[in-house]
């Protein structure tokens, strides 16, 4: 019943359908930005809205949503630009001019911030909710802006693909074909100013680094091939923006972008821990796997070869585990005490025997 | 004298910017030089929830116990940042997107569901409050003294005197650290300690300046000192002299604009380095230019006659 009413409930519909956008663009967007190496990218282009939002809402005196949309695009862009001049003209290095940016155009952003405030303008409420994204506040008109912007940057995705691609895997490769690579690299960069602009109204300008990275990089842990990894990262994005919406509509008072951002870290944790081929785990119970192998094959060989020599007793080379399991196996019987003194009473069966010969040989071959 | 002018409002509050600028120039150059500024960008983020838990700990809301769980916040914010990049499975860069925004994103939460009892809100974790320095004010002396100056200058003193004890040590673990390695002097060590005395400036500066701000305190001045000269030790003085600088005129500015005066300290920090950018002496594009023009019409010798 809850959950009925809850579908049925406009503020919530809004804020499921924005967050779902910001997924589907923040996902694929967010892909190239980690690949190319520039994940805090995001972070700066995403601090430097702050003073466009802030500007278009001293020039059209509202918060429309159209203005503060075209100002954080100007001056996010302008930072990165910035950025990209200082490392190029000076020797400052990428992560210098990133925080340097980042920080500066941030503190416009608060001067701005502050002079709007103290000019008293009464529809001025609610600019600061840009910091941490207000997703409640979202409109329906918000979002036919959101979802067009959205449709747009993934058609123009879906036409530049190759060329995106390219430039993303092999730039000098792309430069010798003869491609833009700079108005590539520049509009790639553009984009996710725009996936930026998506997100502000949904988890603010300072969570929206994280939604660039989180989703890419959880996308990388389960797919090898460029498409499949654009394609989970949407997913993984959608997922967590919905999540993430509806335990803050649940809860009442948690703010929105937050548990957006925790829900879509613990989708990377996970994706760390189990993606196939990749996971750690699978890297664990890989190596226990071989680990225990290899000591059935010396426990074998020592039974076979050196059943007389009592340093090699297999009481002394395996652990009791390791030596009822072989016995669970076939490989091994436990003869009332005394056969030899040495052996503690272990002794290879038949089956034991014919699996140490197989070992000896194939060590034998890996020897030679 | 002294007295009167520390009662104006004026003097704390230009102070403590300079202070604060001065103690995060000192450790931000290293961080400027090593190539790992945006560590200064995890920190400061996830330093957030540092102080919310130390504070939901201890019910303290500044002072040693604070700076203490920062250090160790920081600390903790760099180990997880490597072992993420340890896994192989994610870039360095990565995981230092994906390290503070969880960190800061707990504080937030814990902010809201404490909110009632705490006093730091979303808002001052963001700006600070350099403008209110003087209402909190220790006597020392008979004077009152901003405890936000008290805490900066402690700040600036260990961050200083860390420096002045292993210079030589850092040194040589920033521009070689191969070398310093096999030297013995454990440059991994003493990195850990400088991100940890980054972490507690963060905190100290916190109440005046806010989580963002810090960043440009940090980074701003030790760049545009890193444009203007190739000396270690001159870059502190530098880094110092533009800190002082800016939050001077970012203070008169601020006020004659009446905004914020945190972030228009901030931003005078950008201003120097964009003039340091341009018209630096050695390394400044329009100094670059001006060579190479003068370079093109300087009169050819002629070659020596027979």
């Amino acid at each position: 019943m809850v959950w009925l009413e809850l579908l049925s409930d406009y503020t919530f519909q809004n804020v499921v359908i924005g967050a779902s956008l910001l997924g589907l663009i923040s996902g694929p967007l967010g892909c190239f930005a980690v690949l190319r190496r520039q994940s805090l990218l995001g972070d700066a282009i995403s601090h430097a809205a702050l003073p466009g939002i802030c500007l278009s809402f001293i020039i059209t005196g509202s918060r429309d949503i159209g203005g503060i949309i075209i100002g954080s695009l100007i001056t996010g862009s302008a930072a990165a630009l910035i950025m990209l001049m200082l490392t190029r003209l000076s020797r400052l290095k990428t992560d210098a001019a990133l925080g340097a940016c980042l920080s500066i155009f941030f503190a416009v952003g608060i001067v701005l911030l502050t002079y709007i405030q103290s000019t008293n303008n009464a529809s001025q409420g609610g600019l600061e909710a840009f910091l941490f994204g207000q997703a409640a506040a979202t409109l329906r008109s918000d979002l036919w802006v959101m979802g067009s912007i959205t449709l747009v940057t993934l058609l123009l995705l879906a036409v530049f693909w190759k060329q995106a691609k390219l430039v993303t895997f092999d730039a000098e490769y792309a430069r010798t074909l003869g491609m833009p690579i700079t108005v590539i690299e520049a509009s790639l960069t553009a984009m996710v100013a725009l996936a930026v602009v998506v997100g502000l109204q949904m988890v603010g300008v300072i969570l929206m680094a994280a939604m660039i990275v989180a989703p890419a990089a959880a996308a990388r842990q389960w797919s090898r091939h460029l498409g499949g990894m654009l394609t989970i990262a949407a997913g993984v994005g959608i997922v967590s923006g919905v999540s993430g919406a509806t335990i803050s509509t649940l809860s009442r008072g948690l703010a929105t972008g937050p548990l957006i951002v925790l829900t879509a870290t613990a989708i990377v944790l996970i994706s760390l821990a189990l993606a196939p081929g990749r996971g750690l785990l699978w890297g664990v119970i890989k190596h226990y796997r071989q680990k225990s192998a290899l000591q059935k094959q010396q426990l074998l060989y020592a039974l076979y070869k050196h059943s007389a020599d009592p340093s090699c007793a297999p009481s002394t080379l395996g652990s009791r585990r390791m030596l009822n399991k072989l016995k669970q196996q076939g490989y091994l019987t436990r003869s009332p005490r005394g056969a030899t003194p040495s052996d503690g009473g272990w002794g290879l069966t038949a089956q034991g025997q014919a699996e140490a010969r197989r070992v000896i040989a194939a060590f034998e071959e890996l020897a030679s | 004298m002294m007295a009167e002018l520390l009662t104006t409002t004026a003097l704390p509050i230009m102070l403590v910017g300079a202070m604060v600028g001065i103690a995060s120039s000192a450790v931000g150059t290293f961080l400027v030089l090593r190539g790992n500024s945006m560590l200064s960008d995890a920190i400061s983020h996830s330093i957030v929830f540092g102080i919310v838990i130390v504070w939901l700990l201890t019910k303290q809301q500044s002072g040693p116990v604070q700076l203490i769980g920062a250090a160790l916040t920081g600390l903790l914010t760099v180990l997880l940042t490597e072992a993420l990049a340890s896994t192989k499975r994610v870039k360095q860069d990565t995981a230092i997107g994906l390290v503070f925004p969880a960190l800061f994103s707990i504080g937030v939460l814990l902010l809201n569901i404490y909110a009632n009892d705490v006093h730091i809100d979303t808002h001052t974790v963001l700006l600070g409050e350099i403008g209110f320095v003087w209402l909190d004010t220790l006597d020392i002396f008979g004077l009152p003294i901003p405890q936000a100056l008290v805490s900066m200058s402690v700040m600036t003193v260990l961050n200083y005197a860390f420096i002045g004890l292993f210079y030589k040590e850092l040194k040589l673990a920033t521009f070689d650290p191969a070398l310093a390695k096999t030297f013995g002097f454990m440059p991994s060590i003493l990195f850990y300690v400088l991100l940890m005395l980054t972490s507690s400036t963060a905190v100290a500066a916190f109440d005046a300046v806010g989580a963002v701000l810090f960043i440009a305190f940090a980074i701003v001045p030790a760049s545009a000192a890193y444009l203007l000269t190739d000396r270690l030790w001159m870059m502190f003085i530098i880094g110092a002299l533009i800190s002082i600088a800016s939050s001077i005129s970012g203070y008169y500015l601020a006020v004659y604009l009446n905004v914020s005066i945190g972030g228009m300290m901030a931003v005078m920090t950008g201003v120097f380095l964009m003039l340091a950018f341009l018209a630096g002496p050695r390394y400044g594009v329009i100094t670059q230019l001006v060579k190479r023009q003068r370079a093109r019409q300087a009169p050819v010798e002629p070659p020596p006659s027979v």
